[in-house]
């Protein structure tokens, strides 16, 4: 349970967070995360006893920890609950079960209740879209709202009982698989792909283009590494992540990095899953753990690496003591650490990260700056992570899905991997699926998959308006679109679909993630940190009702601007909500329109209402109206 | 009329006013001096302090100095772009808010106590001004675009005459108006 | 030879010699990229995004793309300059940018940048965000209403004075835009001096050395005297 912060505390629980971790200040966002379990905030005290410990100017550990959603530099309430926010949790009543929570609290969203007890809140998307309403308290997941539940949360806070005590059904995560396939049915033995891969002989024609990091620096005597990069190759494996990219070039770029003096190759697994609407990583890593971190070590097998993290969003906190089981289990049974499979000079461990809400840090570039302790802010590319990755290591970053992928193939072949999906999209891919159908949850299917096809596993009652594929920085399919097919030849995807029915308003999804990406922006490049804050305004102003043509007019010029000038692809697809939804959805926003001329971006009337207070006037004159 | 002699060419309407600002930028207008009379070769004044005109009728042009700060700027504001083909922000207060919006960071119920209750050296009974006669002030103070359609900008505290003399002739001769180094300014 | 190391800026032939950004060798051959951030004398930040260029038809910034033999860089079209006065726009509404009241006009970058390219209005509706002023240390003066997150002074304190005065802070527009290094947060609790690099890089007015304000009088100043496309060539 956390409480706030007496000194006391402060000196007695900090030495040995600090310790745990070294005094190492790469290991930043585990001190802070742990410092603020234990002391509720992180005061300016603590941040300087921190920046004194781990050796770094005060300024970077505060800017560290103004960067997160997830940290407080200013006294939080004893009960923090964050209710998240996705356009699937409005759909399912989010809004007013948050203002029922506030007014049995008798709190403002957003602030701290005066004697300190609670805040209430609202925080992007938090991976549980087929069992929302969410709510995050004390950063531990909670799924399933309703008016009773909240009205028994609100007791609970009230009468101050520890959140170890509430009922335990609340904290339940459902897996939610309604359609599995080779993943999600995978029956893994653990060790067994990686017996499968060192026992695998190189392959006559078949050896990877380059055999230098063998030399460099693989264990001594290991044929497979080149043999297991040929079954990847033939798998035709492309990034789960969304962006598809190539397995086996990224993985040979990194093996071909040279190193340093006193580098190592670094394996890292992507489960930041900030993309609202995606919950599959979830899954993965709570019932085909080994599975990942098998392909982790696959990985690091066949790229050369010893270490390996995982980084693990903060909104799936409650995952890290399970995943750490995992983990010892493994080193336990020889398959992490040294000598892994009693193979001489085979070493490599895992280790999780907590993630501290940023969506951003999605971003492979990002992630890696949040792993060296840092704001996840993205690095100028080139030079790429497989050159110069986790303190300038050669380094992989790979999705959750991605590495689970390759443990298969390492147990199975790249060829049989291939049969699976189409030509340019092997295998399968997990669906996230959300929003008006009956069964939402993961669906796997062969990638070449129709929309409409899954639309009908899932069940699907009324008409279908639309489906946002990948998230808010995806795509926006209408109804005469469903038979477009996932995939990398049409609408490659990370596995996100939120369904919207015909009686949804196609404006306010866009809206909601208007200002989503206004709240994750980081803030770093000019169009992107502004752009999304003037796009989010715009939009509001649309929705209440002062919107003109004009105003469309701007949300394209930006756009525009955002598309080709933005730092990364947070800013470059930023807008793509609501062009889709002006393009394939206009009337939506025509019929918000005020007038076909100028309209203020703020309300007149509204703008006398101080004047008004403090003069006790409320003649005419008192008044403006909002247009002539 | 004289079949011989072309018609006179109409003289533009023009008409300007100043809503949150200081008069500086009509100061700087006067100060084209003798250019004045070359302008009015091709101008005629509607509303404007030079004519004392209350209300603006329809004008080619329009010319707004200052921000807006209150309720009778706002009505002001509207009467000129509902009157005026053309309208010009002039000057800094006008373009972005300007020294008065430099009030913007804080509370106008602050300010209003501050002034009118609990600064040292009022009157005994001190109080907000209420007279229905005085326009309110809004919350904030805004550039005129924020508020109205706005077609031409020319930015400075105040722009200089050379500058409103170029922006002028090249509006009157059909050009797009462009002030180069050293005529462009925002202060 | 020149075909080996020369690229095309606008169609006019640029010699670069290895390793050198496409601004860096701009600079040298005398052509104007606008830019913010961006300082010959530090690390390219990439943040401010006024020197996107198009690189073979594909935008880029010129301070972080590496000038290779061949390229074909478009700099000042109608297209990238709109951008850019965009971009300044975008600048301008959302910090508190009073030139009239502020004692780096005439010297400041952004204001520069923005006559050179023309800029006639903010455009988009003001944040006018609510920003602190430190003017607790005895020479200098910071005002964040200004701050454009550049990070000059970031850097210049870390690797020119060494003392880690400055570090960037907040995500997107929330908190504050730099961070101070001290426990207060106030500057007159660090070892800042005003002889630090980081005194004097700031290309807008937030770092302000006290008592000097107006030692230069406005007409006098850096750019009265010539514009920022040719002030940032020849510096």
């Amino acid at each position: 349970m956390q409480a706030s912060s007496s000194p006391q505390e402060i000196s007695t629980a900090l030495p040995a967070i600090l310790a745990r971790h070294g005094h190492d200040g790469t290991r930043l966002m585990q001190i802070l995360r742990e410092a603020q379990e234990a002391e509720g905030w992180l005061s300016p005290a603590l941040l300087t006893e921190i920046a004194r410990a781990v050796g770094r100017p005060r300024a970077e550990v505060e800017g560290t920890a103004a960067f997160y959603s997830f940290f407080h530099t200013r006294p939080r309430g004893k009960y923090c609950v964050l209710w998240s926010d996705n356009i699937t949790d409005r759909m399912l009543g989010n809004r007013e079960l948050l203002k029922a929570l506030c007014s049995k609290l008798w709190l403002e969203p957003g602030r701290l209740s005066e004697d300190g007890l609670v805040s209430v809140n609202t925080t992007s998307c938090t991976g549980m879209c087929d069992q929302g309403p969410a709510v995050l308290v004390n950063y531990r997941a909670i799924t399933r709202m309703t008016m009773e539940r909240v009205d028994a949360m609100a007791e609970l806070i009230r009468n101050q009982v520890p959140l170890a005590e509430w009922p335990a059904e609340w904290f339940a995560v459902e897996d939610n698989v309604r359609r599995a396939d080779i993943l999600l049915s995978s029956r893994f033995e653990p060790g067994s792909a990686l017996r499968a891969a060192v026992a695998r002989a190189s392959a006559d024609g078949l050896v990877a283009s380059n055999d230098r990091s063998v030399r460099e620096s693989l264990p001594h005597g290991l044929v497979g590494p080149t043999a297991l990069l040929d079954e990847i190759r033939l798998s035709n494996l492309r990034g789960r992540g969304g962006a598809g990219f190539s397995t086996r070039l990224k993985w040979e770029a990194c093996r071909n990095a040279p190193l340093k003096e006193g580098q190592t190759r670094i394996v890292i697994c992507n489960a930041d899953e900030g993309e609202p609407g995606t919950f599959k990583d979830r899954v993965l890593l709570t019932s085909h753990a080994d599975l990942v971190f098998e392909g982790m070590t696959v990985a690091a097998y066949a790229v050369g690496a010893t270490r390996g993290f995982v980084y693990l969003r903060g909104e799936y906190r409650y995952l890290l003591e399970p995943l750490q089981e995992v983990l010892a289990r493994r080193r336990a049974a020889g398959l992490l650490g040294r000598n892994i499979l009693g193979i001489p000079g085979a070493d490599f461990d895992i280790e999780v990260h907590l993630g501290a809400g940023a969506y951003i840090c999605g971003e492979e570039s990002a992630l890696i700056e949040s792993l060296e302790g840092k704001p996840g802010r993205p690095r100028i590319r080139p030079p790429f992570p497989v050159t110069h990755g986790y303190l300038e290591q050669p380094t992989i970053v790979n999705n959750v899905e991605t590495f689970a992928c390759a443990a298969l193939i390492a147990l199975k072949g790249g060829e049989w991997f291939a049969t699976i999906g189409t030509r340019q999209s092997t295998g399968t891919k997990i669906l996230s699926v959300s929003g008006d159908v009956e069964r939402p949850g993961l669906y796997e299917y062969p990638f070449g998959v129709s929309v409409a096809e899954v639309l009908q596993d899932c069940g699907v009652t009324n008409c279908i308006q639309a489906v946002q594929v990948s998230g808010p920085s995806g795509v926006c399919i209408g109804q005469d679109e469903l038979d477009r097919k996932i995939g990398f030849e049409d609408i490659p995807t990370a596995g996100a679909l939120m369904v919207f029915d015909c009686t949804r308003d196609m404006f306010d999804v866009a809206h909601n993630f208007a200002h989503f990406f206004a709240h994750e922006s980081c803030g770093f490049c000019t169009p992107c940190r502004v752009g999304t804050q003037i796009v989010a305004r715009l939009m509001d102003k649309l929705a209440s009702g002062h919107g003109s043509p004009y105003d469309i007019n701007e949300m394209f010029k930006m756009h525009r601007l955002m598309q080709g000038a933005s730092h990364c692809g947070l800013g470059n697809t930023a807008c793509n909500p609501m062009i889709d939804t002006l393009t394939k959805f206009k009337p939506a926003y025509e019929r918000r329109l005020k007038s076909l001329d100028f309209v203020p971006g703020f309300d007149l009337d509204a703008a006398l209402s101080q004047a008004r207070q403090m003069t006790g006037r409320d003649d005419a004159a008192a008044h403006l109206a909002g247009t002539d | 009329m004289n079949a011989t002699t072309p018609p006179a060419k109409p003289k533009l309407r023009v008409a300007t006013t100043s809503l949150a600002g200081c008069f500086g930028c009509h100061m700087s207008f006067l100060d084209i001096d003798e250019r004045l009379l070359q302008l009015l070769e091709l101008v005629e004044f509607d509303r404007s302090p030079i004519t004392d005109i209350k209300h603006c009728g329809p004008c080619d042009l329009g010319i707004i100095e200052g921000g807006v700060c209150n309720a009778e700027n706002v009505h002001v504001l509207r009467e000129f772009r509902k009157n005026c083909k053309v309208l010009v922000a002039l000057g800094a207060c006008a373009v972005n808010g300007g020294l008065p919006a430099q009030r913007n960071h804080l509370d106008l119920r602050d300010i209003l106590e501050a002034v009118y209750e609990t600064e040292g050296g009022l009157a005994q009974g001190a109080h907000i001004p209420n007279d229905p006669e005085l326009p309110l002030p809004l919350n904030k103070v805004h550039p005129i675009h924020e508020v109205v359609k706005v077609d031409y900008f020319l930015p400075g505290c105040p722009p200089p005459a050379d500058a409103i003399w170029k922006f002028l002739t090249d509006l009157l001769a059909g050009r797009t108006p462009h002030l180069g180094h050293g005529l462009l300014h925002y202060d | 030879m020149s075909e080996q190391n020369s690229f095309l800026l606008d169609g006019e032939e640029i010699p670069f010699s290895p390793g050198q950004t496409v601004i860096q060798a701009a600079k040298a051959a005398g052509k104007y990229i606008p830019h913010l951030c961006w300082h010959p004398d530090f690390a390219p930040h990439g943040s401010c995004k006024l020197c996107t260029v198009k690189v073979n038809g594909r935008f880029g910034s010129a301070c972080t793309t590496a000038a290779t033999a061949g390229m074909n860089v478009d700099n000042r079209t109608p297209e990238l300059d709109d951008k850019r006065r965009t971009l300044l726009q975008l600048l301008f509404v959302e910090g508190n940018h009073f030139c009239p009241s502020c004692e780096k006009s005439g010297n400041c970058l952004l204001q520069a940048t923005a006559y050179d390219l023309g800029m006639m209005s903010p455009h988009f509706d003001h944040f006018f965000p609510d920003r602190p002023v430190d003017a607790s240390h005895p020479d200098m003066l910071l005002d964040f209403n200004r701050c454009i997150m550049c990070a000059l002074c970031v850097q210049a304190s870390r690797e020119v004075d060494g003392k880690n005065v400055f570090a960037m802070g907040g995500r997107g527009m929330r908190g504050r835009r730099v961070i101070v290094n001290s426990e207060s947060g106030r500057l007159a609790d660090t070892d800042f001096a005003a002889t630090d690099r980081a005194a004097n890089v700031c290309p807008v007015g937030v770092i302000l050395k006290k008592r000097v304000g107006f030692a230069v009088p406005i007409g006098q100043r850096t750019y009265d005297k010539a514009p920022a496309s040719i002030v940032e060539v020849v510096k």
